[in-house]
């Protein structure tokens, strides 16, 4: 697999978790822990190889959203309730607490985590040293699939409550409906999405660590749901692969700057284009 | 018995740091509404200008005890110069903006910060052990404890007794807690809210530079020290109430004791414990332990 | 009697803004609530509408009792309300507006309901301007109508023409009476303007300090002594000089 075909792989992955993303702030949130999700999609599919001894693709791509969203449709009970920073920080926490049990987990590899590899998939057997490519290929489809299905969530009337409920709740209450109801099947949904995401890295990388939870990892994704905006469910795919492209350019050349890059760029989006955060903006009431 | 005090012991300690973090980023939140990512940064450069400034006092052969304070200088002048610095040149041009994009503005800074610190003092270790090795050991219960720890506890109740005097028994301090109440209002009033966010600002920022300070006589200053302190410092907070100093107090030594009890008997759950304690609390009580009452919308 | 309420009482503190209200509405009636602010109609309707609990009282709304049920059960039974400060999806556009609040009120044809609605409320010009960029009197018509998607049977409408140019106020509130005649809603509406008042009321229920001082024909009540003196703010013939 060259250089380019794995920054690709790599941005349509992180690409997933920044469409739930997207999902979220259309609904008005910010979720700083989508990396427990992505952490748990990842380890599922590794563990099922690992442990479970299940060496099939496909079984660990279905294994990542569906852990993630089982574990969202609980902490999701909680987390609906809250908004603006407490959402954004309670989510943070609770990537921690996976971070924190991963990391403690002699028995998971600690810190250094382990590899997987996959042998099969859907039963076929894999070309040798063509896993990867294979992988790519399929995550282009279910990509696709997957963007296309949550545009269409958007256009529904779901999508259109989700997005009145980030310009007023209390309206949304008010005709009749639950925002709580709303906010937690959104929740589970970028969850899930966080989940795949997490599945695909981890079969494109060959490995899984505790850094896939850790709140650093949750910050680069909101910077590149940032960086690419709302708008469009094809942006957070574009910016995953910018961003994926700057950073492996960074590490090469200027590692010690990457994160004042990052943050200067975030800057000068918020103060210079908020075309992304304009949709996360709510305008204060006259 | 022993083992008991020890581990209440512990928890105290720990409880102390945890308060020096939690109680700069609570002041900050109650006054300006931000919840400060940049808090952490502050800590390390705390922790990294008092290595360097404890380090050459030592190497220009001046007596140890001086290197306490060569802690306060630290302390001091991360308040004075980086307080301002984020406040008047970032921060008080996006005050009209909704709280989550400025704690992504906090954050940028974080990043930018983290960097920073790399750029200035690499990526090496610092070591400032003198302060720490200095007042020498006492015995609890047959275990010899370092006397730096009493000097943190001292220092964290100092701190929090002269914070709370100075919020509810001066003028200035009632100024603040105005602010807290209703920023408009107090604006309306005459306050000079821009004053009383830039004097917020430093204090938060110095509070969280002690905090650095005195952590670093106890560990090795390297970077990345200030991106786990951000997240335990804000699970104390949200578990005191967002705002709150004694709720801050109070969140702190519940984290501090729970964490202290989980290290001696359950070390792999030492994290899960405080995240889960906060969890625990905001089922029971959403907005924290002693949160500030919401105005009403309608 | 399609709305009542016994003995509410809500204090704030030291601050009483309800005191003993004992109020009953017939159906399809339209009723003005006045009041000074501060005088407790706001509170009434935040209590009706489930906003605030009272301290104590019943609330017996079409037979059912509405303290302790949220805003959005309450709009279930068929109460609905319009706001002070038009209360709109800013982002969106009038005809999306609409478009959320049919979907929530289980409209089956959601796009025909809107279209007729647009209509009905003289907004199909603004249709696809964002309900943050609309003029102030539109604005207001939009939170109406969203307040009418649901078919209520009680209609509350908090100050509807405050804010609104003068020569625009009988435009909406004859928009929103034909609208809410012709489903054959009560209506309750709060307002300073007396004008208004007298126009479109059959009845009117005059607070001050928490506690309703007349309930009557708009004639009587806005002729009575204490009215014009703690609502309408004129000084008694014989005050001091």
């Amino acid at each position: 697999m060259s250089a380019l075909e794995f920054i690709l792989a790599l941005a349509l992955a992180k690409g997933l978790v920044v469409l739930g993303l997207l999902l979220l702030m259309r609904t008005g949130l910010v979720s700083f822990g989508q990396g427990l999700y992505f952490g748990l999609g990842a380890y599922s599919a590794a563990l099922l190889a690992h442990r479970a001894g299940i060496g099939d693709g496909a079984l660990m791509i279905l294994a990542g959203p569906a852990c993630a969203a089982a574990v969202a449709a609980v902490l999701g009970l909680l987390l609906a309730r809250y908004r603006e920073i407490f959402f954004a920080m309670l989510s943070l926490a609770f990537s921690m607490i996976l971070y924190g049990m991963l990391v403690k987990s002699a028995a998971l590899g600690s810190t250094d985590g382990f590899n997987l590899h996959a042998k099969t998939f859907a039963g076929i057997a894999l070309p040798a040293g063509g896993e990867r490519r294979v992988f790519f290929a399929v995550s282009v489809v279910i990509v696709a699939i997957v963007t296309w299905a949550l545009h269409r969530y958007l256009a529904s009337h779901w999508g259109r409550r989700s997005a009145a409920i980030r310009d007023n709740e209390l309206r949304v209450e008010y005709l009749g409906a639950s925002v709580y109801r709303v906010v937690y099947v959104n929740y589970v949904i970028a969850a899930a999405l966080a989940g795949l995401g997490g599945a695909f890295a981890a079969l494109a990388v060959g490995h899984v660590d505790p850094e896939t939870t850790y709140w650093t990892t949750s910050g680069e994704f909101v910077f590149i749901a940032i960086l690419g905006g709302t708008g469009n469910v094809l942006a957070p795919f574009l910016s995953a692969a910018l961003f994926e492209a700057l950073r492996t350019v960074a590490n090469q050349y200027a590692p010690n700057v990457w994160q004042m890059t990052l943050g200067v760029a975030m800057l000068a989006i918020i103060m210079f284009l908020p075309g992304g955060l304009w949709t996360l903006v709510r305008r204060k009431a006259a | 018995m022993n083992t008991f005090l020890a581990v209440v012991f512990d928890g105290v300690v720990y409880s102390s740091w945890l308060f020096l973090m939690a109680a700069g980023l609570t002041l900050i939140y109650g006054v300006m509404r931000i919840l400060n990512i940049a808090h952490g940064s502050l800590y390390a450069l705390g922790a990294y200008v008092a290595a360097t400034l404890g380090g050459a006092w030592i190497a220009a052969g001046h007596a140890p005890a001086g290197s306490f304070a060569m802690l306060a200088l630290a302390t001091l002048l991360v308040g004075v110069v980086m307080g301002p610095l984020i406040e008047r040149g970032l921060l008080k041009w996006m005050y009209g903006k909704d709280e989550i994009v400025l704690l992504l503005i906090t954050y940028a800074v974080f990043l930018i910060l983290e960097d920073a610190i790399k750029l200035v003092w690499g990526v090496e270790s610092k070591m400032l052990s003198e302060p720490y090795a200095l007042p020498g050991n006492f015995q609890i219960g047959g275990l010899a404890y370092p006397v730096y720890n009493l000097v943190l506890i001292a220092v964290a109740a100092l701190t929090g007794l002269a914070l709370s005097w100075a919020l509810y028994y001066t003028r200035r301090g009632k100024l603040l807690l105005a602010v807290i109440h209703d920023r408009e209002m107090s604006a309306a009033m005459g306050i000079n809210v821009d004053r009383v966010f830039l004097v917020t600002f430093s204090l938060g920022a110095m509070l969280a530079g002690l905090g650095g300070a005195l952590t670093a006589p106890m560990i090795a200053v390297s970077p990345g020290i200030g991106v786990e302190v951000i997240v335990l410092s804000f699970a104390v907070v949200v578990i005191g109430g967002l705002g709150s100093l004694g709720g801050a107090a109070l969140g702190a030594l519940m984290v501090g004791i729970a964490r202290s009890v989980a290290v001696r008997y359950w070390p792999e759950g030492e994290l899960f414990i405080i995240y889960f304690v906060m969890a625990l609390v905001l089922v029971a009580r959403p907005r924290g332990l002693f949160s500030a009452p919401e105005a009403r919308k309608l | 009697m399609i709305l009542e309420t016994q003995t509410l009482q809500k204090r704030f503190g030291a601050v009483t803004a309800a005191a003993d209200i004992n109020l009953a509405f017939e159906r399809e009636a339209v009723v003005s609530l006045i009041g000074a602010n501060g005088a407790g109609k706001t509170t009434f309707l935040n209590m009706v509408t489930g906003y605030l609990r009272p301290d104590s009282g019943r609330i017996r709304f079409d037979g059912q009792d509405l303290v302790g049920r949220a805003p959005r059960e309450i709009t279930a039974l068929g109460l609905s309300r319009s706001f002070q400060i038009p209360q709109l999806f800013q982002s969106l556009s009038v005809r999306e507006n609409l478009l959320v609040a049919e979907a929530i009120a289980g409209a089956e044809r959601v796009e025909e309901a809107t279209d007729a609605l647009l209509d009905r409320f003289a907004l199909r010009d603004y249709a696809s301007r964002a309900a943050g960029l609309l003029p102030e009197g539109v604005r207001k018509l939009l939170d109406v109508a969203m307040a009418l998607v649901a078919r209520p049977k009680l209609l509350l409408l908090d100050e509807p023409t405050s804010g609104v140019a003068a020569d625009e106020k009988f435009g909406i509130m004859d928009l929103v009476m034909a609208a809410a005649r012709g489903q054959g809603v009560t209506v309750l509406f709060v307002e300073h303007d007396m004008e208004i008042v007298s126009r479109y009321a059959g009845r009117v229920v005059a607070f001050y300090d928490g506690r309703v001082i007349a309930d009557g024909a708009p004639a009587q009540v806005l002729e009575a002594e204490e009215v014009r003196r703690y609502v309408i703010g004129e000084r008694a013939a014989h005050a001091a000089a």
